[in-house]
């Protein structure tokens, strides 16, 4: 088991160490950062002293090295525009951020399952077609758009709903906010969520439909019929465990891909989060802010990974971690 | 005493623009505690047989018409609640695969305490220590470590003799055992045969085995039906028809076994294939098959009759039996 985690933890810094090299690439790429950072009055002699400075001049490896040194001591340059240090941007905004995937995250479980389950075992019932049917709406329409139609109908006709922030957040620690602690918050989140849940929600269902379905057919189900189980025992315990063994390793990655999204979703609802901060950086040219969030992203990305792989390790009994870890 | 008796069962699949019959009319009887085989090659319909007592078909496979009797009740007018209420409790069974046949993500302590609290009152202990004796009854050594172990912690044979031992948790009155030793090595093969055999008997459990091996059968069972494209077609205590096969597709069979040909001699298989179902021939379904096959067997289909001490399904068996009995006078 500590074998196996110790490659995981290697196999973790070696993706954090690509990411780093491409995200220092976009940002030695990205324009020159003495335009942001000077007016266009400043000679071209002071340019000069200020890029031997700031070590622009110096070769790309020498750069990186730099680059790498700084941020393995949580440096990870300074935003042009916040005139602060990048990580501490970053993480004042991660707070909503992870709120709102928490929020869509508990949306695609409480749903994806029964929703799934209910489908596999009666396909032919109308609930079943309504519920594929929609799913497929789901997944054809992009996220923005959706979050669009829902505050058109939830905040703008129905008025049930706020349509953009985050309302009264309740302070925990740090400078971590959280939603889940008032009724407003409830109300500001539910929408941002349950748009940020539309496209994954189907793909859950479905998944889970195709694997349950399945598994129905396995011997060892039609071997629990043989033993005259009830069918709620079939279904829940001897099914349902062998279908979610899968779709634990897709939940992974696609919790990763979640933080991404958000930066559509935060944008149309003027999220506070750091994927709205992310597109502001961009239309910025807020280079170091750009890079910080790619290297911030990509670590809960690599930190999620691997956390669902000793998890589905934990729950199948056919797995041995200790006996990967050799 | 009765325990089973199945009248015209046919069974069916529902296929796109027509249903094909699978089972044609089966009728047999089982005492309590008897052991009846079944036979044939692949596709005679065994199997469906076999799922079809249990009312375990999976679609397109559905049961036409017919009485399955269980003690005089008919199983086929049961209501699910009812029919779950004896699989596993009254009638138990044993699939071919055991390493597809355990659930593996749950112990197997799980597997079979869950088993004993579908149909009876026990509380998590008890159940635990019934299990324990079971275990202990199909020779599983240092059975309360096995409780806590999953499937894939145990050999084929091994998990084989859990199969039989959640077989015999209910004290069910009828085993139905779907070519048990199949999947499992030949040197394993004997061993779980010999432990059924043992316990059907110890327990006074009647057996229906089903199987392509007539080796086993003529040591497992008293009595065989011999199965021919979803029809019976020979009928009677196992060792008359082993010793004396009537229908000429039995003899193909029992020709064909290894002991039948000289070491080093190309084995005596039965020309052609098993007729797919939706191509069964006309008349006599064996007929293309059949050396001895007349004009009225393309066009009639024989009913099954007793013949001395066995029932057959062929127009010609007395010209056939004549013929022989000159064969081996002359």
């Amino acid at each position: 088991m500590f074998a196996y985690l110790v490659k995981r933890v290697f196999q973790a810094a070696a993706v954090m160490f690509v990411i780093s090299l491409i995200g220092f690439a976009i940002q030695d790429n990205l324009g020159d950062p003495l335009r942001e950072l000077l007016g266009q009055s400043v000679s071209e002699e002071v340019r000069q002293e200020l890029r031997e400075e700031l070590g622009l001049n110096d070769s790309f490896v020498t750069q990186y090295a730099r680059f790498l040194g700084k941020a393995l001591q949580g440096d990870l340059g300074t935003s042009y525009f916040f005139k602060e240090p990048a990580l501490d941007v970053i993480l004042k905004k991660l707070p909503a951020t992870l709120e709102l995937v928490l929020g869509a995250t508990l949306i695609i479980v409480g749903l994806s399952v029964p929703l799934g389950v209910y489908t596999a075992i009666r396909p032919n019932t109308i609930l079943s077609r309504i519920v594929m049917g929609i799913s497929i709406v789901g997944i054809s329409i992009p996220v923005f758009l959706t979050a669009i139609l829902m505050i058109f109908l939830f905040s703008v006709e129905l008025r049930w709903l706020p349509s953009y922030g985050r309302g009264d957040v309740v302070h925990v620690f740090g400078n971590w906010e959280t939603n889940f602690a008032s009724l407003d918050g409830w109300a500001h989140i539910l929408l941002p969520s349950l748009a940020l849940a539309s496209i994954m929600l189907p793909l859950f269902i479905r998944l889970i439909r195709a694997e349950m379905m399945e598994v129905l057919q396995s011997e060892y189900v039609k071997y629990a019929r043989a033993k005259g189980l009830w069918p709620w025992r079939i279904y829940f315990v001897h099914a349902l465990k062998n279908t979610l063994l899968p779709v634990i390793t897709v939940g992974g990655v696609q919790i990763g891909t979640m933080v991404a999204y958000t930066i559509l979703t935060e944008t149309v609802f003027q999220w506070p989060g750091m994927g709205f901060m992310f597109l502001e950086a961009v239309n910025r040219v807020d280079t170091p802010l750009i890079v910080a969030y790619l290297i911030v992203v990509g670590f809960i990305f690599v930190v999620t990974n691997t956390i669902v792989d000793l998890i589905y390790g934990l729950v199948n009994p056919t797995v041995n971690l200790a006996r990967m870890g050799a | 005493m009765t325990l089973l008796s199945v009248r015209d069962l046919t069974v069916k699949f529902a296929m796109r623009d027509q249903n094909l019959t699978a089972l044609n009319k089966i009728s047999f009887d089982l005492a309590k505690g008897e052991r009846l085989g079944i036979v044939g090659e692949s596709g005679a319909g065994k199997s469906i047989t076999g799922f079809s007592l249990m009312k375990l078909l999976s679609h397109p496979g559905f049961i036409d018409s017919g009485q399955i009797l269980l003690e005089g009740e008919d199983l086929i007018e049961l209501s699910d609640a009812r029919m779950r209420a004896i699989r596993g409790n009254r009638m138990a069974m044993i699939f071919q695969d055991p390493m597809v046949t355990l659930n593996p993500v749950l112990t197997i302590g799980q597997q079979m305490v869950e088993t004993l609290r579908a149909h009876r009152k026990l509380s998590e202990s008890d159940a635990k220590q019934i299990s324990i004796v079971k275990l202990r009854e199909v020779y599983i050594p240092s059975p309360e470590e096995r409780l806590d172990q999953y499937p894939h912690e145990l050999s084929g044979g091994m998990r084989q003799r859990i199969v039989i031992a959640i077989a015999l948790l209910l004290d069910p009155q009828l085993i139905i055992a779907d070519e048990p030793t199949t999947a499992l090595d030949v040197t394993i093969q004997a061993d779980i045969m010999d432990l059924l055999l043992e316990l059907c008997q110890s327990n006074k459990v009647g057996l229906i085995l089903i199987t392509h091996d007539l080796g086993v059968v003529s040591q497992m069972t008293e009595r065989l039906l011999v199965m021919y494209a979803g029809k019976i077609i020979e009928a009677g205590r196992t060792r008359e028809i082993i010793n004396d096969p009537q229908h000429p597709y039995t003899q193909g069979l029992i020709n064909a076994l290894p002991q039948q040909t000289e070491p080093g001699r190309p084995l005596k298989q039965i020309p052609g294939n098993m007729p797919s179902l939706s191509a069964i021939p006309t008349g006599c379904p064996f007929n293309p098959r059949c050396e001895y096959a007349l004009d009225h067997c393309r066009t009639t289909p024989p009913e099954i009759v007793r013949y001395g001490n066995v029932e057959v399904a062929c127009h010609e068996v007395s010209r056939l039996n004549a013929e022989r009995s000159e064969e081996q006078g002359a």
